[in-house]
């Protein structure tokens, strides 16, 4: 078995009086993809963010590759290098093109050659098909190719994990699928990622395991196919009820035929 | 009017535009540094310092410029401080801008979201990377028109430099007009050479202003 | 203790007559924001008119009087004024004129940029319930305007009453000219007064326009 990258043990993320994380434990191997899931106001979102030390925790650690991940670490900028994450709204930097927010911290913060960092930038821009694209700006762009630029920023760092936080959520359903493949593409390459989705299908095909959030708990903890086919507890079974829908059309006609 | 009187004042006024100009752009310069530092300091609510700029810009923006230069030239060298009229014009100034600035800063950096420095930080930048690479030139395309307005509200203030007998525009009118009583001259060079230093800049601002909205970032 | 020349302050009425003369400036700014209020409205009202000649004369106005310095102004007030039409004004009076004509500019300016903030979807949806034009000005335009305005035109007020600091200038005996003769009348006794007493004067402008500040912004964080 591959080597553990990261390690969340017992965290607790309180809002003033409202828990909203409620001592959540698991570890990440790496290479291995985890996808979280729960409903809305689950603590999904509030999770990664904490992982990359953007939300303070109040209980609990969280541990990448044994480095304690603290707000107060002088070290911070450096774990969080070693971390990509890639967010609900692209928050790509608007007075930048592409291409300059792709490098500007790797050169900046990593201090590399720029020659290098540009070479490295153009490959996996053509990688996900937006080779053309490296000198327009934010608002020239779609928001598939917007979030497909900041999945390249967040690779052009090399980081070891990368999270996604709900990437597809503000996509129009038609652009929706080029950022999943894109996604695909990175499980199958073996990086080590946390995504949280609200993309069923895509969840059970891009996951090697599945954690079920509710309540700020991990409700469920399974492989894939035994989580959507067979799920354990009734709040899982409820949760992907709501992805479902049955046909209401022939029981009309049963109502109006007496 | 008389054209003899008006070309015959000519080069006083021109002088006078000169100290204006001069004492006017200096004193907008410290006051854009005095105003970047307090908004910086409480942008990133630095403990003490944040609460001193705050106090600063409230003391600086209620306050008329006039009793700030009365105060700085006249009662200063009281108690031991001693300045000349120039030095005072360009401190008043800068204490008087300063606080404006800091609010044209503050502004822009109010109108970007959180989420664009937590972006740079996911990225592994520090603190001051984040807002030097990302808030900052964001926050300034926002600043530009207020900051452009300032400039040209502190171009008018400098009109009480006469106060502390610094020659400019507003004490060669005075002196004119009380020596020869050629009045109506005396006001056509004023408000002449005031629209010469102020039109321009108004102008420039606008412009400048209009090209900015039409480059719009837009997220 | 070093003499700070504050206690020139409590000798006879010297503190009364300050305030006396921070009355005078005060008294000059409420009437001028008294005229120039109602004026400025409808000077912004005027301006979102779409004929040219009313848009341009406005706007000329405008533009003229609030690119001048407000000394400048004063100046061509009381001592243009003299010479052109012949009048005598004093110094008070002029300074009312002066302020009331750049209260009217700027406030006019405010009315006009808050009238215009109206999103052009509020008249679409106002028309598509069926409301016409006074109606929809009644009820949609003119309550967003006004939440608009109230504290734009409260910090006018602060604005305007540091200003009335220029009126020294030409002649009116307010706070700073009761100063200067306090610190005159007392050169020989207490050589210090000048530091005590600007700094009281200082302090007592920013007395009055700190609160009328903090209340501005206190509306235009509630209510923007």
């Amino acid at each position: 078995m591959s080597r553990e990258l990261l390690a969340v043990e017992n965290l607790v993320k309180r809002y003033g009086e409202n828990t909203v994380l409620d001592k959540i434990s698991f570890r990440v191997q790496e290479g291995e993809t985890l996808v979280i899931i729960g409903p809305s106001g689950c603590g999904k979102s509030t999770l990664l963010r904490c992982i990359n030390a953007l939300e303070p925790i109040q209980g609990g650690r969280i541990l990448l590759d044994g480095q304690e991940i603290s707000r107060d670490a002088k070290s911070l900028p450096k774990l969080r290098q070693r971390i990509g994450m890639v967010f609900q709204n692209y928050e790509l930097f608007p007075h930048l093109n592409a291409l300059d927010n792709i490098t500007l911290a790797p050169i900046k913060v990593q201090k590399r050659k720029r020659a290098e960092v540009v070479e490295e930038a153009m490959s996996l821009l053509e990688r996900v098909g937006l080779k053309d694209r490296a000198y327009d700006f934010p608002r020239q762009l779609s928001g598939g190719q917007k979030q497909r630029i900041a999945i390249v920023r967040a690779l052009c760092m090399r980081p070891e994990a990368l999270l996604f936080d709900e990437v597809t959520a503000s996509l129009d359903p038609e652009m929706v699928r080029e950022v999943l493949d894109v996604l695909l593409a990175l499980a199958e390459q073996g990086r080590t990622m946390l995504i949280v989705t609200h993309e069923m299908q895509f969840a059970r095909a891009v996951a090697d395991r599945v954690l079920f959030l509710d309540g700020g708990k991990i409700v469920e903890e399974a492989a894939p196919d035994a989580f959507f086919d067979a799920p354990q507890s009734e709040r899982a079974r409820k949760f992907l009820r709501t992805f479902t829908f049955e046909t209401v059309k022939h029981q009309k006609i049963g109502g109006y035929s007496k | 009017m008389d054209r003899q009187v008006i070309l015959s004042y000519l080069p006083l006024y021109r002088d006078a535009a000169w100290l204006t100009l001069r004492l006017g752009c200096m004193g907008i310069a410290f006051s854009l540094l005095i105003g970047l530092a307090c908004a910086a300091a409480r942008y990133r609510k630095t403990p003490i310092l944040s609460a001193l700029a705050a106090a600063y810009i409230e003391v600086s923006r209620n306050t008329p410029l006039l009793i700030q230069l009365f105060f700085l030239y006249y009662g200063l060298p009281k108690i031991g401080i001693r300045t000349n009229a120039a030095a005072c014009g360009v401190a008043g100034l800068a204490f008087l801008g300063g606080g404006y600035m800091a609010e044209a800063f503050r502004s822009g950096l109010e109108a970007i979201p959180l989420s664009q420095k937590e972006s740079a930080l996911s990225l592994g930048m520090t603190e001051f990377q984040a807002l030097w690479h990302v808030v900052l030139p964001q926050a300034l395309s926002v600043s530009v028109p207020p900051l452009m307005a300032n400039v040209v509200f502190l171009l008018k203030e400098t009109s009480v430099f006469s106060a502390v007998s610094l020659m400019d525009l507003m004490f060669t009118a005075k002196d004119l007009i009380g020596l020869y009583y050629s009045t109506t001259e005396s006001l056509f060079l004023l408000v002449a050479f005031y629209l010469l230093i102020l039109l321009p800049v108004s102008v420039a601002g606008s412009l400048l202003e209009r090209r900015l909205r039409y480059a719009g970032f837009g997220v | 203790m070093p003499d700070l020349g504050f206690e020139v302050l409590w000798k006879g009425k010297n503190f009364a007559r300050l305030l006396g003369g921070l009355g005078v400036a005060l008294r000059i700014s409420l009437v001028a924001v008294a005229v120039s209020m109602p004026l400025g409205v409808l000077l912004g009202l005027v301006m979102t008119r779409k004929h040219p000649a009313t848009r341009i004369l406005s706007r000329l106005y405008l533009e003229f009087v609030r690119i001048m310095p407000q000394l400048v102004l004063l100046f061509l007030a009381y001592f243009g004024a003299t010479r052109s039409f012949g009048w005598d004004l004093s110094g008070e009076f002029a300074s009312i004129l002066v302020f009331s004509l750049w209260g009217t500019a700027e406030m006019g300016d405010l009315v006009r940029g808050a009238l215009e903030s109206v999103p052009r979807h509020q008249y679409e949806s106002a028309a598509a319930l069926g409301l016409d034009g006074a109606q929809t000005f009644r009820y949609i335009i003119l309550p967003q305007t006004v939440r608009r305005l109230i504290p734009l035109s409260i910090n006018l007020v602060t604005r305007m009453i540091k200003t009335t600091s220029l009126v020294l200038m030409i002649g009116v005996v307010e706070v700073l000219k009761v100063a200067q003769q306090i610190i005159e009348a007392n050169r020989m006794s207490s050589p210090n007064a000048a530091f005590g007493v600007y700094l009281t004067v200082f302090l007592l402008y920013f007395a009055v326009c700190w609160p009328i500040s903090l209340l501005a912004g206190h509306l235009e964080k509630r209510w923007l």
